[in-house]
């Protein structure tokens, strides 16, 4: 068993609010450690502090990797690698614009201006004549959008 | 050590009660805001602070021989409770609501970009977690104060300022100085309530500023709640907030 192995198998474990978007693509997944092919050790960093989604995943990822036929699995959620949004992959930004949701640019400095949130592409028309309506949404990750080409409301997932 | 232990503790205790009775005030807004989106975006908030608050009760839980959070958060009596009385006042109008969300999360924002530096390790990441989800909460509020302020009508404008003044007394007693952190400021593991108040007041001052809205003159600031004396207002928040606790405190919801 090899982490390469794991993660793969971890590409079918969903974020319960974003079907289309793995935990590894979503970039929650901080580590993999195969102790032996009986003891795996993976750790989680929630996207948001009180993500209410996250005892979710945590069981799915335990499952998965114990569908892989390995009976010690320990899953642990910690800060210690905080998330960003910056730690999504290509794959899973595709997946968030699949959901019809906005993808966070990355950014570079540590202070985030949110200005960025302002002028998002509309996730239909890809337009970047867009206004912000409101920075929260149907759920923590989430923001509020409106095109101005298509006339669309649409939601960001909002980079942190 | 073992002073800026109990120090410690009761820092991250009134951390987590102000933002425990805060997430539970804005909740009172689900389904009553003005708009849905406010009705959203308060719910949010509310959601992000009870999140933080869990988090400061694992620390304390963890390190600090603290019980588990949903009994730190449910199982403890008023004059255990450890919070600002500015988190504990009535919605009130909105108007007042959003005051005390812009006073407050003005200091929270301060308070939790000084523990990005905090010798205390599972602060100091907790914090740079934080921070980044209570820059969402600021801009909120300030997009709000500026836009009812500087951009609003007369009404608009006079019932900030009158938010601001009510407001005012309660926002200081957030900075209430505690005898053990003394001992925590010469550790690193925060600048200390004097030096965040100076820093608030500065960021307050320059956002009111734009707002066209006035800074009030110095007033006494009202005191007490962390050393568990509180407003009348505090013991029926508890009583709906622990009322399936009580019931069966083993209960999952």
């Amino acid at each position: 068993m090899t982490s390469h192995q794991v993660l793969d198998a971890l590409q079918s474990v969903r974020d319960p609010e974003i079907p289309t978007i793995s935990v590894v693509d979503m970039g929650i997944i901080t580590d993999v450690i195969v102790h032996s092919d009986e003891h795996v050790s993976v750790r989680m960093t929630p996207t948001f502090v009180g993500c209410p989604a996250i005892d979710v995943m945590r069981s799915d990822v335990e499952r998965a990797v114990r569908e892989l036929g390995i009976a010690a699995v320990d899953v642990t959620v910690n800060f210690d690698v905080p998330w960003t949004t910056n730690r999504l992959t290509e794959k899973g930004r595709a997946a968030l614009l699949q959901h019809g949701l906005a993808p966070p640019e990355p950014f570079e400095s540590l202070t985030l201006e949110l200005e960025v949130l302002n002028n998002v592409a509309c996730p239909y028309c890809g337009s970047h004549k867009t206004t912000l309506k409101s920075p929260f949404g149907p759920t923590l990750c989430r923001s509020l959008h409106y095109c101005n080409s298509c006339l669309q409301a649409f939601e960001g997932f909002k980079p942190i | 050590m073992r002073m800026n232990r109990d120090a410690m503790k009761d820092m991250l205790l009134r951390m987590a009660d102000d933002v425990l009775i805060l997430a539970h005030r804005h909740s009172e807004w689900t389904g009553l805001g003005p708009l849905l989106e406010e009705d959203i975006a308060f719910s949010s908030i509310a959601q992000d602070k009870l999140g933080h608050a869990q988090a400061l009760y694992a620390i304390l839980h963890e390190h600090f021989e603290g019980d588990e959070p949903d009994v730190m958060a449910f199982g403890r009596p008023e004059q255990q409770i450890r919070c600002c009385h500015l988190v504990e006042l009535p919605n009130g109008e909105y108007d007042f609501s959003l005051i005390r969300h812009f006073l407050f999360d003005a200091a929270e924002f301060i308070r939790w970009s000084a523990l990005v530096e905090s010798t205390s390790e599972p602060l100091a990441k907790l914090a740079l977690k934080i921070r980044g989800e209570l820059k969402y909460h600021l801009y909120h509020a300030q997009t709000w104060i500026i836009q009812l302020g500087a951009q609003g009508s007369e009404e608009s404008r006079a019932r900030m300022q009158t938010a601001i003044h009510m407001a005012w007394p309660y926002a200081l007693g957030i900075f209430e100085k505690r005898e053990g952190d003394t001992g925590l400021v010469a550790e690193g593991v925060f600048p200390g309530e004097d030096e965040l108040r100076t820093r608030w007041l500065a960021f307050v001052g320059s956002v009111l500023d734009k707002a066209s809205l006035d800074l009030p003159a110095d007033a006494s600031a009202i005191l007490g709640g962390r050393d568990g004396y509180h407003t009348e207002y505090l013991g029926p928040l508890l009583d709906e907030m622990t009322e399936v606790y009580r019931q069966d405190p083993s209960a999952q919801w």
